[in-house]
């Protein structure tokens, strides 16, 4: 299902958030250095991976690749349109055909919003329907695609469990007739009963209009069952990326291998056997990132080249793309 | 006998939009030295029905309307504060899911931990604070003499963790709970820290009960495992019998809807229709009756009791998932 051309290409975004100091005289100190530097393309009708733990810039990558953080470096292209250089109709164009789901299922419904004017708003901005009759029967066809029935429109988004309202905020994205969508951590804030379902939507959905999707996310189990290609974030960089069974299987990346045997199996058999990778200390802060490679301090075969020069970007066969000098 | 004994406990909540009923009957035997794992969704009564044994459950709108907790012979429900005092934080104590809003942001991490060993112990500040220092040092914080003087901002959300972890070990309790100890934390994180409760075990010999909603984690350092659904225990086992051969449509719809690290995928994860039932009704019947696949009609009337499938194995079900038919 996936052709050749991609669909999504990021070359170089970075994206340093600024630290202040002063009331009066306010200047710059430093920069958190959220995304820094990262390269990689989503084909048409793929799901791309991106994961890694809290802080390490997956969520912001995710949003500057939308434009809605404006990019410090780099360029990203979608569909063929350059996100941080478009304006008006081009812009809202891109929009219309990128979208975004997201993480918590509370925080990103209005509450004082009723089920129709949410999915709806999307159809209101892109002037995607003609009458208010119109709206509404597209906002019924919507919430019966994700599963919920069309007699809930006129309801408030507090009426609706966490499952339910991420059913809402997936209807919201498939409004403007998408072709390719951020989920940044949609399950993470559901149980595990209610994220199979979600997940298995998802998959519907892309099977039914051909989506692609960038899915954020630190599950790696879940990771390995939706994605078909997997990158792995570090304190803003990427530090491997792969076909999800070659990534699995065969991790290159000292990061990726101890990340990956940290995840429990639901096995006990297995667990009392495996040999774990426990990391020692913590994620370094981004506004003062170590030398060279980022993860040499904490990495057990770090060499003395690994603390001064930062590793290349790679590919170490196959299209296995891996930064580090083993 | 057990260290701790449950019978038939029942916890509710008189709120305004009615009452919820949040544990619904539970039993349970802790052994010394086990680690038993408490498994189940959000909402399902775990850390209810632990808060309860501790009474911890402010009364209104909480209200513990039956059952027993015998710890050590000693029955905890409707003790008074002062004797329960005296249990909880020296006997029993509890480790929270959230380390950064459990500890009291303005005061040192040092009194904190001191805090307990001063009141159960008799213990002088001077002798409290090096306590606290070796507490701190095992459990992998270094430089702990200076640290003791720090406050929790300080501390990233894994050190807090074993900040939680000394302080709840301060007065060698025989019994830890662990409520979701590493559910905010990352997985390589959680790594450490199981690690590290692993290593206290052994070292302590004291029994933990661990709640979690994460299967992958309990399959790693529980021993015996209960399920619950809805504030009722659904199914009891030994860990590897759990895993190999679960009893209950439940625990088995739960394993089928979890992907696998370690194996790549062979087909659609197969999802739980529905959601968990309203709190707020009177449970009737068996709660997994309405996402259960093998449902039968005597399912709707009677609540199934947890009875005997194999060598310390129960499941509270109507039907032998094995064959299919009725018992």
């Amino acid at each position: 299902m996936n052709d050749s051309s991609p669909i999504v290409e990021v070359q170089g975004l970075v994206k340093h958030f600024p630290i202040t100091q002063g009331i009066v005289f306010r200047h710059v100190v430093g920069a958190v250095r959220a995304v820094d530097g990262i390269s990689f393309t989503i084909a048409r009708g793929e799901t791309l991976g991106l994961v890694g733990e809290s802080g390490c810039g997956k969520t912001t990558a995710g949003r500057t690749l939308l434009g809605l953080y404006p990019a410090t470096a780099g360029t990203v292209r979608i569909a063929g349109v350059a996100v941080h250089e478009a304006h008006g109709a081009e812009l809202l164009a891109m929009r219309r055909k990128a979208q975004m789901i997201f993480q918590d299922p509370f925080g990103s419904l209005n509450p004082r919003w009723t089920i129709s004017s949410i999915v709806g708003e999307p159809l209101r901005v892109h002037h995607l329907c003609q009458t208010e009759q119109e709206r509404v029967g597209r906002v019924k066809e919507l919430l019966g695609l994700v599963g919920l029935s069309a007699r809930l429109v006129n309801r408030f988004p507090h009426e609706f469990s966490g499952g339910q309202r991420q059913r809402i905020g997936i209807a919201r994205a498939l409004a403007s007739n998408p072709e390719f969508i951020v989920c940044d951590e949609p399950i993470s804030a559901l149980d595990v009963s209610i994220q199979a379902q979600v997940v298995n939507l998802l998959e519907d959905l892309q099977a039914r209009f051909n989506l692609t999707y960038l899915f954020i996310a630190h599950d790696l189990s879940m990771v390995r069952h939706i994605c078909s290609r997997v990158a792995v974030m570090y304190l803003g960089r990427l530090v491997e990326m792969a076909e999800k069974d070659e990534l699995y299987d065969n991790p290159l990346h000292p990061y990726t291998r101890a990340l990956l045997s940290a995840v429990p199996v639901p096995d006990p058999l297995v667990e009392r056997q495996r040999q774990r990778v426990v990391l020692q200390g913590d994620v370094p802060n981004p506004a003062h990132p170590p030398a060279g490679c980022y993860f040499s301090p904490r990495c057990a075969e770090a060499k003395a080249e690994c603390r001064t020069a930062a590793p290349p970007w790679r590919n170490a066969g196959g299209g296995h793309m891996v930064a580090c000098h083993q | 006998m057990p260290l701790l004994r449950v019978q038939d406990l029942r916890t509710r909540f008189h709120i305004p939009e009615g009452t919820v009923h949040a544990v619904n009957g539970i039993s349970f035997d802790l052994q010394e030295c086990e680690t038993l794992a408490l498994v189940g969704e959000s909402g399902c009564g775990k850390s209810v029905s632990m808060l309860s044994i501790l009474q911890l459950i402010p009364q209104p709108p909480g209200d513990i309307y039956g059952g027993t907790a015998t710890y050590a012979g000693l029955e905890l429900l409707g003790l008074p504060e002062s004797d329960l005092e005296q249990i909880r934080g020296a006997e029993i104590s509890m480790i929270f899911q959230e380390p950064m809003t459990a500890l009291n942001p303005v005061l040192t991490v040092g009194r904190q931990i001191t805090e307990s060993l001063l009141t159960h112990t008799a213990m002088s500040r001077r002798e409290a604070r090096d306590r606290a220092a070796a507490l701190l040092e095992g459990v992998g914080i270094p430089d702990a003499v200076r640290r003791l003087r720090c406050y929790p901002h300080e501390f990233s959300g894994g050190q807090r963790q074993r900040v939680m972890i000394a302080m709840a070990l301060a007065c060698d309790p025989k019994v830890l709970i662990a409520d979701e100890p590493t559910t905010a934390l990352d997985v390589t994180i959680q790594a450490q820290i199981i690690e590290l409760m692993a290593a206290l075990r052994e070292r302590t010999g004291m029994a933990i009960i661990w709640i979690t909603h994460d299967l992958g984690v309990v399959a790693g350092l529980a021993q015996r495992v209960i399920v619950m659904y809805a504030g009722f225990i659904v199914e009891e086992a030994p860990v590897e019998d759990l895993y190999a051969d679960p009893r209950h449509p439940y625990t088995r719809a739960l394993l089928a809807a979890l992907p696998r690290v370690d194996r790549t995928r062979r087909e659609r994860l197969k999802s739980i229709p529905g959601a968990p039932p309203n709190l707020l009704v009177e449970p009737q019947g068996c709660p997994f009756a309405r996402r259960c696949e093998l449902v039968v009609e005597r399912c709707w009337a009677e609540n199934p009791v947890l009875t005997a499938v194999g060598p310390n194995h129960r499941a509270a079900c109507w039907i032998d998932v094995i064959t299919g038919v009725p018992r």
